[in-house]
């Protein structure tokens, strides 16, 4: 196996007095597909989004493709613009067409020219399945079309890594297999993954692992079936016991 | 007991109600009528207060008689439901009514049937009751061009004639030019505005006397006035706006303390400052044009107020656009150039409009620092030995003027809240 591309050690976050991350180690190799679970206010999200540096950590390493995340780091953008992410609520741009959605960073992040970008769009939203719906605005797509959308835009920067924070919550229920469609071709395309998801079904079909997550800590952690078959923890048979 | 309220109306009797009551309401209104167009009063006989509201009480008494739930004519019903569907609301439509009746002819009269235009000097006016509009005439090219020498108008023309044709360019901008055509509104226009101003109005070169901005003054100072202040506290206030929400605290704290400072002044002394203070500090070899020094003072006070209007536009954005932007590798700027303030500066139009009305009609306040915009004129024409008396023409001439750029600027507005109208 090849070298970690996403390493955590002893992370320690807080908001305020409130601790949300407990000494987080976490590695992920290439090509790896993780999903994280954990009921409500577990610190899934603050996990995930610390790894692009949404979130600051307070303690402890954060090492992304080499590069360790700090105060320090010069080209936070650099290391954005290598991981993409795909959020609950799509965070669609609105005023741009979903084309110039799709567009907009490879132009000005990544220089890339404009007919490239285009073509490279479209490319992605025919993947999605959504090419024909190009040229209309976010507010005129369904929310599983905008949340293709939205998949589709952060694989125009090329990512290295994709990160999904509930990708599925806020859809109705059946839109979300599109959109978990969408994630499992690209899951088979190779890509390195981390999925914050209560859908366990995906987490089955194409997870490697499976992290649990509770009050801040990582509970448990195992390969997917071992975690399904047999959990260990307590914890972690009470939450699977009522999510399935 | 029910049955004893003679004035309630039911759908039994209720077409001889309706035919009793319209002809009541019918009859106060046309009283008032009489009154107010011919001087007629029948009612005079009556004792004073009686007499005075008469109309009304019939009017009241005729829409009582006509107010009946479902009474299947669908004009009536139309009536009770906006007008009358109290006697409250009934006697404010009366009133109203009334007023309207008893406010326009003479306001008509006065503007128009008995007014005069015709002559040039104030015994032109002698014979009549009315406007004298002769005065607005006479003085007409004062207060467009205020002092300025009246062979020299056409520069005045000249140059707003070719800055409005300036600003039409962006209109034609087609194809590669179109990405163009915020740099050219934000900083070239402004520049090819200034050159403009400075060499037709101002004057001093290419055998052009030079006039001094001390001689300007009218219509065509408030628009100088106007269109740089717009122009520029657009941006100012945009930079303070972003600034305020900074995350480094040495440029939140400057932006902060800027705008509460420039909010915390007024106007007029913000302008006295500009021109009676301001010089004081300056090298005594160095010299800025007072013209400048208000505009600058303008521009400084106003860009605090659209600071904060815009400041409301970014808060008014979903935390989640950040993290979009940010997550596909977007810096500070281009964030904010590409995906918040786009959206951002589209809710806010209806208050920045708001700011930009509010700037306009502060103008006038430049005349502390002796320049007269058409305001100014007026003032100065208004106590001018030869023509006193006639306030009144001027300033009604005056909020016609206001009245027409504000409006315009409004409609201007809403059309582009139109323009950009995206859904969520």
């Amino acid at each position: 196996m090849s070298e970690s591309i996403i390493q955590m050690k002893e992370v320690n976050k807080w908001f305020g007095d409130f601790q949300v991350l407990k000494d987080i180690n976490l590695e992920v190799k290439e090509k790896q597909k993780i999903v994280v679970c954990g009921p409500s206010g577990s610190g899934k999200s603050t996990l995930i989004r610390c790894i692009n540096r949404l979130e600051e950590h307070q303690k402890g390493q954060i090492i992304v493709d080499g590069n360790e995340l700090s105060e320090k780091t010069k080209d936070i953008e650099k290391i954005r613009a290598e991981v993409g992410m795909v959020f609950q609520q799509f965070n669609l741009f609105p005023h741009l067409s979903i084309l110039d959605n799709c567009t907009l960073a490879p132009i000005w992040v990544k220089k890339t020219p404009k007919k490239q970008a285009e073509e490279l769009a479209m490319k992605q939203l025919e993947q999605v399945q959504i090419a024909d719906q190009a040229a209309k605005f976010p507010g005129q797509l369904s929310g599983g079309q905008q949340q293709r959308a939205a998949l589709a835009r952060a694989l125009c920067m090329e990512p290295k890594i994709m990160l999904f924070d509930e990708p599925t919550s806020a859809l109705d229920p059946e839109m979300i297999k599109e959109v978990l469609d969408a994630m499992v071709s690209l899951a088979k395309a190779g890509m390195t993954m981390i999925v914050v998801t209560h859908e366990m079904g995906f987490a089955k079909e194409v997870a490697d692992e499976v992290v649990f997550m509770d009050e801040g800590m990582i509970v448990e952690r195992a390969k997917t079936t071992d975690f399904f078959a047999n959990p260990k923890n307590e914890r972690t048979k009470l939450f699977l016991s009522q999510i399935l | 007991m029910a049955n004893i309220n003679i004035l309630k109306p039911t759908s039994a009797n209720f077409q001889t109600y309706l035919y009793i009551g319209t002809g009541l309401i019918f009859v106060s209104i046309f009283d008032v009528f009489l009154r107010s167009f011919f001087n007629i009063n029948f009612s005079t006989s009556l004792p004073g207060i009686l007499n005075f509201f008469l109309p009304l009480i019939i009017g009241l008494i005729g829409f009582q008689m006509i107010r009946l739930e479902y009474s299947g004519n669908s004009i009536v019903d139309k009536i009770n439901q906006s007008v009358n569907n109290n006697t409250f609301n009934a006697g404010l439509t009366l009133v109203i009514i009334f007023l309207t009746l008893l406010v326009i002819p003479p306001a008509l009269n006065w503007m128009i049937f008995e007014a005069t235009i015709s002559g040039n000097t104030k015994e032109a006016c002698a014979a009549t009751e009315g406007a004298c509009w002769t005065y607005i005439k006479v003085w007409f090219r004062r207060f467009m061009y205020g002092m300025y020498p009246n062979d020299f108008h056409w520069r005045i023309n000249t140059a707003f004639i070719t800055l409005i044709g300036f600003a039409f360019v962006g209109y034609l901008m087609r194809g590669k030019l179109k990405s163009y055509i915020t740099f050219y509104y934000a900083i070239f226009y402004p520049i090819i505005a200034f050159i403009i101003i400075n060499f037709l109005i101002s004057g001093g070169s290419f055998g052009l006397e030079w006039v001094e901005t001390n001689a300007w003054g009218g219509l065509s100072l408030t628009f100088i006035v106007s269109f740089f202040g717009l122009i520029f506290c657009f941006p100012l206030g945009m930079i303070l706006a972003l600034g305020r929400r900074s995350e480094l605290p040495i440029i939140r704290y400057i932006s902060i303390g800027y705008i509460e400072f420039w909010r915390g002044v007024p106007l007029i002394t913000v302008l006295f400052m500009s021109s009676v203070m301001f010089p004081m500090f300056l090298p005594s070899d160095a010299f800025v044009d007072k013209l400048i020094r208000v505009i600058a003072a303008i521009i400084l006070f106003e860009a605090a107020y659209v600071a904060e209007v815009i400041r409301g536009g970014l808060q008014a954005l979903p935390r989640g656009q950040y993290d979009a932007a940010k997550s596909l590798g977007m810096g500070y700027w281009k964030m904010q150039i590409f995906v918040i303030l786009p959206q951002a500066l589209k809710l806010v139009i209806p208050g920045i409009a708001n700011t930009f009305l509010a700037l306009v009609k502060d103008t006038p306040l430049i005349f502390v620092v002796g320049l007269s915009e058409v305001v100014g004129m007026l003032q100065m024409a208004k106590t001018n030995p030869k023509w006193l008396g006639y306030a009144m023409e001027g300033y009604i001439f005056a909020s016609i003027l206001f009245w027409a750029i504000c409006y315009a600027m409004s409609k201007y507005s809403q059309y582009l809240e139109l323009k950009y109208k995206t859904e969520r």
